[in-house]
C-alpha cells in the first residue's frame, strides 16, 4: 500500500504526523515518536510571550526584596538570573535533527514582530525542516476589527516568509468570518501550508470558588467536524498544503482528513490518551481502510470528498440545522 | 606584563576573589556581614571556576561556625589549603578549634568581616570586638583598612601563613569595608603565584596525616611536659613579623602597592600621633593629611599586623618627634585597664623605656580611647577631636569619641562642622526605598563610572532595620584620586530624593552642601511642588541656596511601559544634573549599560528603557524658588503626646534619625526595653490597604488570622456605642442569632499595613453580583487613610472581648483575641509572623519567649521599635533573644526557673497555710488552669494572696511575694527558624525534646536561612537552589517531625496555616496544653522561595495538597486512651509535586541552569515525596500495641 504523502514540500512515509505538544519536549520524547512511527514531528511551540514573561518573572522574583535590608541584600545566588532566549529550544531542534530521520518541524508562537521573525530565523538556522506558525491570539479588545486581526496575520506571514528559507505553515484559528479568503491571502503572502485548526485554551468556571480556571482538554473525535469541513472546502481551491489537526482519535479520522483533502493528519491528544505506540494503530488502520476499500494509495483518495469532488456539495454549504431537519424525514416515506 | 585589571568591588568580594583562588577546601556558614564571601565561593565552585592549582575548591556548608572550624581543622590536618569566612558570634564559636589549629602550627587563613558581639544587644554592624576576643588563640591578626587592602592582604595572609606556619586571621571592618564598593586593582593569578611559594604548599601537604607516614597529633599531656611544649612554638611567632614584611615586599614588587606592619601617615615629624587599625585609619589618614597641609604636626600610625605584636616595628615606625599618642580601639573591654591595642602600645613603650632613654628619646604621653562600636560613624571631626585632646596639658585616657557619654564623662567633644572632604571629589546622597531600586541603580552608576580608568568611585549604602518598606540611603563619591573617606557623605553636591513621602519623615537636605543640586521625584510639577514641601525643606532650600529639580518618575516610567521602574529614570537625571560626566557622554553610557543588561530580553525592552531615558530628560524640570518659606503646615508628630515618656524621649529620637545624638544616660543600662513600641511608629508604607465590606463579610476571621502584621482587628460591641462613632464607621450586626444588639467591627490599621494582600486572598466571601469583589479588598490608601485614622481612634475605645468569653477553638473565635505581637518590620506577606501573632493571641498574657537569632529576632526585637506588646492590664509576652545556637537551652532555662519558682511558691503557700487560710491555700494549689476562666480565677486568687502577703512582715512572706506570680501557669515558647532548629541549634533542640519539661518549640520553617539572605539549611528541599546550594540541594530535607516522634513522649505537629488554619490553631493549643515538651513545625512561605508573596498561602496549600508537607499531630496523650498518637490531618495528595515546585523560583532556577539535573532531582523528590506520604499514612493507620 502506498501511504506516501507530501506536506510542505517534504516527502513523508504516510500522513500521520505528531502535532505540537508535550510529547516532543525532550529528545527522548522525539525519539519515541519516531520509533512509534510518526511521519514527521512538529515540536512543541516556542512561545515568545512565555520566554519574555519567564524572564521578567525571574528578574522580578530574583531581585524582589533585594537591596532593602542589610543582612539580606539578596535572596538568591547570582546564578540562572541572566535572561534566557530560545537557546534550549534551538538546541533541541539541532539534537532532534541529528537523532531522527523524519522531518522535524519547529512551532512558533510569537508576540512581537521582532519575535516572530527573529525566532523563526533561528529555528530555521537550527535546522528545522519547516516551521509552523502557531497563530494564537485572542482579540479581547472589542475595538479590534476582524480586518485588523486578519491583516496582522497576513503581515506576520509575509515577514516570516522573508526571514526564512524553510517551508512555512500557518496554524489557524477557526474564528474567522471568511477563512477561505484569508487562506488565499496567507498563501499569497508565502505560506506553504495551512494547519486547521488551532485549539484555544477555553477557560472554565469553578462554581465553588467562583473563579475562572484556565483549562485545555484533550481533543475528542467529535471535534473533527469543523476542520474537516474547512479542509474539504479549501482543498483544490487554495493551492497549498493542508493539515488536519483536531479530533484524530482513530484511523477513521485520519481517513476522513485525507478524504477531505488533507496532506497530513496530526494528533497529540490520542497519543497522550493511548501512548505514542498508538501512531502505529493509526497508520495500520489507514492502510487497512485503503485495502478494504481497494484503494492503491493515499494520493488516490486525497480530497475525494472535498467540496469540489463530493456528490452533494450542498451538504457542506447548508447550515447544519437545516440539514438535520431535512434528513429527519425520509424522502421515501413521505 | 599586562596592564592590571581593575574592578568595582565590595570588600567581601575583593577578599573572596583571592581567598577562593588560594583555597582547596572552604568550610562555610552564613553570618552577617561575612556571608557574601562564602556565597561567592559556593557560587564560583558551582560554576566550576578553578582555584590557582587548577581544581575547583570543595565548598562545604556546615551546621554552625563551630562545625566549619572543625572541618577547617580536619582539612588542614589532611593537608588541604583550607579557609573559612565568618564574623562576630561565628568567630566566637570557632575559638576552641582556633587554639587547636594554632597550637599545631597549621597554616590556615580565616577571613573575618569584623563585627560587634551580642552583649546587652545584638548588632550586625562593624567593630573589632570579635577579633579581639580571639587575640589569645595564637592566630596572627592582620587588619585591612580598605577594599583594596582586603584584596591585597587576603593574598598576604595566605602567603605568610604557609611560610610562618602560624594561622592567620585576616579581618576588615564589617559593612564599612565589607560592603563598601570601591575600585580595586586586581591581583592576577601570576601575582598570586609570585606571592605564594609552591614549595610551601607542598610542605604543608607533606605535614598531613598520612597512613603511609603515620604520626599522632593531638595527644593529651601531663604536668611534666605540657608547659614546655607550649613554649616550643615561640620561635615561630617571633618570625611572623618578618615573614609578613617579606610578603608585603613581594606584593610591592609585583604591584607597586607598598604596606608595612605599621605605617605612618601625615607629618613625617609628627608630634601627636593616633594609632589605630581598620577602616578608621583611612579617615584618620585623610584628616592627618589635611591638618598637616595646614601646618600641624600630626600623624596616624596604621597597624596592619596586630598579632603577633611587634613592639620593635611599632617603635621604629614612630618618629622621634612624637610627644603624645592616642591609641584608638574599636572595641570595649569592660573592667580592663585599657583596650587591647592601647595596652599593647603602652607595653611596647614600657618595655623599651631604658633603651629609648639611652637613645635620647622622649617618652610620649600615651592615652587610649574607644570609637566606632557597631559601625558608629568615625569622622574627620572625631579624629581632630582626638588630636586636640592630645594637645591638652592633661589628656584623658579611657576616652570615647563619637558619642556623648554624660554618665562617665569619657566622651570627647567634636565639631560636627569640621570637614576634610577632598577638593575634586563629587559627592552624592540618594534617599529611596528598598523596593524602588535606588541602591541597585547607584551600584550600576558606580560600575558605569568605574569603567573609566581615570575615575575612582566609592559607594556605601545604609539600610534601616525593617524588612518591609525599608528606607535606603546611598552615599556616593567620585574623584580622580583614591578615595579614603571611610565615613558617610556629609556635604553632598547632589541629593536625590526618590520618594516624595520621605521629605516628611527624613531630613534629606541635612547632608546637602550649600549650592547643591537637589533632584526630587515628585508627583507635583515645577509650578506646584513648592506648596507641597514641608516648611523645613523650604527653609533649607532657600538657606543653602540649593538648586531644585523635579521629575514625576512614576509617570515617565508608566508612559514608557516600565511601570514602577523609576530607578533608570532617576539615574538618568543624576547623570544629567550632577556633572560627573559630560551630559551626552553620560547618557550614552547609560544606554550602553541598558543595552548590555537587557539585550537578551529583546529589543522591545531595550527600546522601552531607551525611551525612559529620553523621556526622563524631557520631563526633568528646574523649580524656581520663591524668596521665603511659605508653608504653614505643621509637621506630623513622630509619636503622639500620649506615648510613654521613654517613647517620647528615646524612641522618637531614633525614629527621627537622631539616635546618634542620644547620650549614654538615655540608654537602659542592661539592654532592657519597654514592650509595645511598634504601635507608635506609624510607617504608612503601603500604597494599597484593605477595605472591609461589612455587607459581604461572613465574619469568619480568616483575614485577621493570616494578617502578618496584626493590622486587622475585630471587636464586638453593643449597638449603643455607635452613637459616639465617627461618621461612616464600618460595622455590621453580628452574624449569630440571638444577639440583636451586638455589632461586629473589623478595623484595618492602615498606617501599619504593609499592603501584602494576604487578607484578600484568604477571604472566602465574594459579591454575588461581581465575583472579583470580596468582603475585603485592596484600595489605594489615600482614598481611605483619613477615615481609617478617625475610625482607629474610636475603635481603640471599644472594649476588647473578655478572654473567657472567646471561643479559642475556632479561627472565627480567635479574631477577638488581642494580638500581643503587632506591626512588626517583617516582610510584607511574611509567612512566619501569623504563627507568632497567633501564639501571642492565645497565650500572650502569660507567655515567656526564647527567640533564636534570625528573622524572628530581628522583626521581633530590632530597634527602633519592637512589636511584642501588652494588653490593657499591662500583661504580655516577656521576650528575649540569647543567641542563635543556644535558643532551646535558653528556653529550657526559662522553664526551669519558672518551674522552680512555681514549686517555691507552692511550698511557701503550703507552709503559710495557717496564715492564709485553708480555702485560699487549697484553691491556689489545686486550681485547674485549662481554660481562660480558670486562669482568670487563679489570677484573682493570686491577687488576693498578694494582698495578704503584703501585710505580713516575715522573711518567708517576702520571698513568697516575689514568686507568687508563678502560681499562674506560664507558657514557655521557644521560637526560631529552621537554621536554628535543624542546624546550629539542633543539638540543643534534641536535648530539650529529650527532657520532660513543659516547653513548646515553634519552628518557623522557611526551609532556608531567611534573615541572612537565603542560605540552604538542612530543611532546604531537594532540588531547590539557595545560596550555599547554588547547584541545587542534592539531598532531601531532614524530617524533624519524625525525629521528634521517635522519642515517643514529645508532642509533635506539622502545620501550614494556608492549607488548614483550623489545624494550626488546634495544634498550637494542644502543644501548649501538653504537659511535656512539644514541637510545632510551621511551614512558612518566604521571600527567599521566589514567589509572589501575595499568593504565599496558596503555595502553602499546594505544599500540603502535593503531599510535600503532610499535616500531622502526634499527641502522646492519646496513647493513654489506647489511640494511635499520630493523626494525619491532610488528605491524600491531590496535585502533583510539580504543581507546587513549578510556582517557586528556588526550584525553577535549576531547570534553567542545569535542566538535566533539575529533572533528575525532581523525579527523586517525587519518589521521596510519595514515600513520605506512604510512611505517614501507615504510621497514622497503625494501632497501638496493648
Amino acid at each position: 500500500m502506498d501511504l506516501r504523502t507530501r506536506y510542505l514540500g517534504l516527502d513523508l512515509a504516510h500522513p500521520v504526523v505528531a502535532s505540537a505538544g508535550p510529547l516532543s519536549r525532550s529528545l527522548d520524547g522525539i525519539r519515541r515518536l519516531e520509533d512509534a512511527g510518526a511521519a514527521a514531528i512538529v515540536l512543541f511551540s516556542l512561545f515568545e510571550e512565555q520566554i519574555q514573561q519567564e524572564n521578567e518573572a525571574f528578574d522580578h522574583l530574583s531581585g524582589f526584596g533585594s537591596e532593602s535590608f542589610a543582612e539580606s541584600l539578596s535572596y538568591f545566588p547570582a546564578v540562572g538570573q541572566d535572561p534566557v532566549g530560545p537557546d534550549r529550544y534551538l538546541e533541541l531542534i539541532r539534537r532532534a535533527r541529528e537523532a531522527v530521520s523524519v522531518p522535524v518541524i519547529g512551532s512558533l508562537n510569537g508576540m512581537t514582530d521582532h519575535g516572530w521573525t527573529s525566532f523563526a530565523r533561528l529555528i530555521g538556522e537550527a535546522g528545522a525542516n519547516a516551521i509552523e506558525l502557531n497563530v494564537f491570539s485572542l482579540p479581547t479588545d472589542p475595538a479590534t476589527s476582524a480586518r485588523d486581526v486578519e491583516q496582522r496575520t497576513v503581515d506576520l506571514v509575509t515577514a516570516v516568509r522573508r526571514a526564512v528559507e524553510i517551508p512555512v505553515s500557518v496554524k489557524l484559528s477557526p474564528f474567522f468570518s471568511a477563512p477561505g479568503e484569508l487562506a488565499n491571502r496567507l498563501v499569497a503572502a508565502g505560506a506553504d501550508g495551512l494547519v486547521l485548526f488551532n485549539r484555544f485554551y477555553q477557560p472554565d468556571f469553578d462554581l465553588d470558588r467562583l473563579e475562572v480556571e484556565p483549562s485545555l482538554d484533550l481533543s475528542r473525535p467529535g471535534e473533527i467536524r469543523l476542520p474537516l469541513l474547512w479542509i474539504a472546502l479549501l482543498h483544490g481551491r487554495v493551492h497549498t498544503s493542508l493539515a488536519g489537526t483536531t479530533g484524530v482519535e482513530s484511523a477513521a479520522e485520519v481517513v476522513k482528513y485525507v478524504l477531505a483533502g488533507a496532506d497530513v493528519a496530526m494528533t497529540t491528544s490520542a497519543l497522550l490518551r493511548h501512548g505514542v505506540d498508538h501512531l502505529q494503530t493509526l497508520v495500520a488502520g489507514l492502510s487497512e481502510w485503503l485495502e478494504r476499500h481497494a484503494c492503491e494509495s493515499v494520493a488516490q483518495i486525497r480530497g475525494s470528498m472535498s467540496l469540489r469532488k463530493v456528490a452533494n456539495p450542498e451538504a457542506f454549504e447548508r447550515a447544519n440545522y437545516v440539514r438535520i431537519l431535512q434528513s429527519y424525514r425520509s424522502p421515501y416515506q413521505g | 606584563m599586562d596592564e592590571p585589571r581593575v574592578a568595582m568591588l565590595e570588600g567581601n568580594e575583593a577578599c573572596a576573589h583571592v581567598a577562593y583562588r588560594l583555597a582547596e577546601v572552604c568550610a562555610i556558614y552564613p553570618i552577617t556581614p561575612s556571608s557574601p564571601m562564602a556565597e561567592l565561593a559556593d557560587q564560583w565552585a558551582s560554576e566550576g571556576r578553578p582555584n590557582l592549582f587548577g581544581n575547583v575548591p570543595d565548598v562545604i556548608e556546615m551546621q554552625s561556625e563551630a562545625g566549619a572550624a572543625g572541618v577547617v581543622h580536619g582539612s588542614l590536618q589532611a593537608g588541604a589549603l583550607t579557609t573559612s569566612f565568618t564574623a562576630s558570634q561565628g568567630l566566637l564559636l570557632m575559638i576552641p578549634n582556633l587554639y587547636r589549629i594554632a597550637g599545631e602550627l597549621t597554616p590556615a587563613v580565616i577571613h573575618v568581616a569584623a563585627r560587634a558581639l551580642a552583649t546587652h544587644a545584638l548588632s550586625i554592624f562593624g567593630d573589632h570586638q570579635d577579633v579581639m576576643a580571639v587575640r589569645s588563640t595564637g592566630w596572627a591578626l592582620l587588619a585591612s583598612g580598605s577594599v583594596q587592602e582586603a584584596h591585597d592582604f587576603a593574598a598576604v595572609a595566605h602567603a605568610a601563613t604557609l611560610e610562618a606556619r602560624i594561622p592567620f586571621l585576616h579581618f576588615f571592618d564589617g559593612f564599612r569595608t565589607s560592603h563598601e564598593i570601591s575600585r580595586v586593582t586586581l591581583l592576577s593569578d601570576d601575582d598570586l603565584r609570585a606571592l605564594v611559594d609552591d614549595a610551601l604548599v607542598i610542605a604543608h601537604r607533606g605535614r598531613a596525616l598520612d597512613p603511609d607516614h603515620p604520626v599522632i597529633r593531638g595527644t593529651a599531656q601531663n604536668p611534666d611536659v605540657y608547659f614546655q611544649a607550649r613554649e616550643a612554638v615561640s620561635p615561630f611567632y617571633a618570625r611572623v613579623p618578618a615573614v609578613v614584611e617579606t610578603a608585603f615586599e613581594r606584593l610591592a614588587e609585583r604591584t607597586g602597592r607598598r604596606y608595612g606592619l605599621f605605617d605612618l601617615f601625615g607629618a613625617p615629624e609628627a608630634e601627636r600621633v593616633i594609632v589605630l587599625m581598620g577602616s578608621g585609619a583611612e579617615t584618620a589618614r585623610e584628616t592627618a593629611d589635611w591638618l598637616t597641609a595646614r601646618g600641624e604636626r600630626v600623624g596616624v600610625l596604621q597597624v596592619r599586623l596586630f598579632r603577633p605584636f611587634s613592639a620593635e616595628r611599632l617603635l621604629a615606625a614612630l618618629p622621634p618627634s612624637v610627644r603624645a599618642i592616642a591609641v584608638l580601639d574599636r572595641t570595649k573591654e569592660p573592667g580592663a585597664l585599657g583596650e587591647p591595642l592601647y595596652t599593647d602600645v603602652v607595653t611596647a613603650f614600657a618595655t623599651s623605656r631604658e633603651r629609648r632613654a639611652r637613645a635620647g628619646l622622649v617618652e610620649p604621653r600615651i592615652i587610649g580611647g574607644r570609637y566606632g562600636l557597631a559601625s558608629k560613624e568615625f569622622t574627620p571631626a572625631m579624629v581632630k577631636a582626638v588630636f586636640d585632646e592630645l594637645e591638652r596639658p592633661e589628656p584623658r585616657s579611657g576616652f570615647t569619641v563619637g558619642i556623648v557619654d554624660d554618665v562617665s564623662g569619657t566622651s570627647l567633644e567634636h565639631d560636627p562642622g569640621f570637614s576634610t572632604e577632598p577638593e575634586g571629589v563629587r559627592r552624592a546622597v540618594f534617599f529611596g526605598l528598598g523596593s524602588d531600586g535606588t541602591v541597585g541603580a547607584n551600584k550600576n552608576t558606580i560600575k558605569i563610572l568605574g569603567e573609566d580608568p581615570a575615575i575612582f568611585a566609592q559607594g556605601y549604602f545604609v539600610y534601616d532595620s525593617k524588612k518591609s518598606g525599608s528606607q535606603t540611603v546611598s552615599h556616593l563619591r567620585f574623584g580622580r584620586e583614591r578615595i579614603r573617606s571611610a565615613y558617610l557623605v556629609r556635604d553632598a553636591h547632589f541629593v536625590g530624593c526618590h520618594q516624595f513621602g520621605l521629605l516628611e519623615r527624613t531630613d534629606v537636605l541635612a547632608c546637602a552642601a550649600p549650592g547643591a543640586t537637589v533632584l526630587l521625584n515628585s508627583p507635583h510639577g515645577p509650578e506646584t511642588v513648592w506648596d507641597e514641601l514641608p516648611r523645613a525643606v523650604q527653609e533649607q532650600l532657600l538657606g543653602k541656596r540649593l538648586r531644585l529639580f523635579v521629575i514625576d518618575a512614576a509617570r515617565v516610567a508608566r508612559e514608557a511601559g516600565l511601570a514602577g521602574r523609576i530607578n533608570t529614570i532617576l539615574q538618568t537625571c543624576f547623570f544629567a544634573l550632577s556633572g560627573v560626566l559630560p551630559r551626552d557622554e553620560a547618557i550614552d553610557e547609560i544606554k550602553a549599560a541598558i543595552g548590555k543588561s537587557y539585550d537578551r530580553k529583546g529589543s522591545d525592552v531595550v527600546r522601552r528603557n531607551f525611551e525612559a531615558v529620553d523621556h526622563a530628560l524631557a520631563n526633568l524640570h528646574p523649580v524656581e524658588l520663591p524668596a521665603r518659606a511659605t508653608s504653614t503646615r505643621a509637621p506630623r508628630e513622630t509619636v503622639p503626646k500620649t506615648a510613654p515618656e521613654f517613647v517620647r524621649s528615646v524612641t522618637a529620637a531614633l525614629l527621627e534619625g537622631r539616635g546618634d545624638a542620644l547620650p549614654v544616660s538615655a540608654m537602659p543600662v542592661d539592654g532592657t526595653f519597654p514592650s509595645g513600641t511598634a504601635r507608635y511608629e506609624k510607617r504608612s508604607i503601603a500604597a494599597f490597604v484593605p477595605l472591609w465590606e461589612p455587607d459581604l463579610c461572613i465574619q469568619c476571621g480568616n483575614c485577621g488570622f493570616v494578617c502578618p502584621h496584626g493590622v486587622i482587628r475585630a471587636k464586638l460591641f453593643h449597638a449603643d456605642h455607635r452613637t459616639s462613632a465617627p461618621e461612616g464607621f464600618l460595622c455590621a450586626p453580628i452574624d449569630i442569632r440571638g444577639f440583636p444588639e451586638t455589632r461586629f467591627a473589623l478595623h484595618v490599621h492602615a498606617d501599619d499595613c504593609t499592603g501584602c494582600g494576604l487578607c484578600v486572598e484568604v477571604c472566602p466571601a465574594k459579591s454575588k453580583a461581581e465575583t472579583r469583589k470580596r468582603a475585603i479588598n485592596m484600595v489605594p490608601k489615600e482614598t481611605v487613610l483619613e477615615h481609617a485614622r478617625r475610625s482607629e481612634t474610636f475603635f481603640e475605645t471599644l472594649p476588647v472581648t473578655p478572654r473567657p468569653r472567646v471561643d479559642f477553638s475556632t479561627v472565627r473565635g480567635t479574631q477577638f483575641l488581642e494580638p500581643l505581637f503587632e506591626f512588626s518590620g517583617a516582610c510584607a506577606g511574611c509567612g512566619e509572623t501569623p504563627y507568632v501573632k497567633l501564639v501571642s493571641q492565645l497565650f500572650g498574657d502569660r507567655l515567656l519567649v526564647a527567640n533564636a537569632t534570625g528573622c524572628s529576632s530581628i522583626y521581633g526585637g530590632n530597634l527602633p521599635t519592637t512589636p511584642w506588646t501588652v494588653n490593657a492590664e499591662g500583661r504580655g509576652p516577656a521576650w528575649s533573644n540569647s543567641l542563635f545556637e543556644d535558643n532551646a537551652e535558653f528556653g529550657l532555662g526559662l522553664r526551669a526557673a519558672a518551674d522552680h519558682h512555681h514549686a517555691h511558691a507552692c511550698a511557701g503557700v503550703r507552709r503559710m497555710k495557717a496564715t492564709l487560710g485553708d480555702d485560699l491555700t487549697e484553691a491556689l494549689l489545686s486550681a485547674p488552669q485549662r481554660t481562660e476562666a480558670e486562669i482568670r480565677a487563679q489570677r484573682d486568687r493570686v491577687e488576693r494572696l498578694r494582698e495578704r502577703l503584703r501585710g505580713i512582715e516575715t522573711r518567708e512572706a517576702r520571698h513568697l511575694l516575689a514568686v507568687v506570680q508563678h502560681l499562674v501557669r506560664r507558657s514557655v515558647w521557644i521560637i526560631g527558624g529552621d537554621g536554628w532548629a535543624y542546624d546550629i541549634g539542633a543539638g540543643g533542640v534534641d536535648h530539650v525534646l529529650a527532657s520532660d519539661r513543659d516547653v513548646n518549640l515553634l519552628v518557623l520553617d522557611t526551609e532556608v536561612y531567611s534573615n541572612t539572605g537565603g542560605q540552604a539549611s538542612k530543611a532546604t528541599p531537594l532540588g531547590a537552589v539557595a545560596k550555599f546550594a547554588s547547584g541545587g540541594k542534592r539531598v532531601e530535607r531532614k524530617d524533624l517531625a519524625l525525629q521528634a516522634i521517635s522519642y515517643g513522649h514529645v508532642y509533635v505537629a506539622r502545620v501550614a496555616m494556608g492549607a488548614n488554619p483550623q489545624q494550626t490553631l488546634l495544634a498550637l493549643r494542644e502543644a501548649e496544653a501538653f504537659p511535656g515538651p512539644a514541637i510545632v513545625l510551621a511551614y512558612s512561605h518566604c521571600i527567599a522561595h521566589g514567589i509572589n508573596m501575595q499568593l504565599g498561602l496558596d503555595q502553602q496549600r499546594r505544599a500540603v495538597h502535593s503531599g510535600y508537607w503532610p499535616l500531622i499531630r502526634y499527641n502522646p496523650g492519646l496513647r493513654e486512651r489506647g489511640e494511635n498518637p499520630l493523626v494525619l490531618d491532610s488528605a491524600d495528595p491531590t496535585i502533583k509535586l510539580r504543581e507546587f515546585t513549578d510556582n517557586e523560583l528556588r526550584f525553577r532556577i535549576l531547570a534553567r541552569t542545569d535542566p538535566a539535573t533539575a529533572e533528575r532531582l525532581l523525579a527523586q523528590a517525587e519518589k521521596s515525596n510519595a514515600q513520605r506520604v506512604w510512611l505517614y499514612e501507615n504510621l497514622a493507620a497503625l494501632r497501638e500495641r496493648e
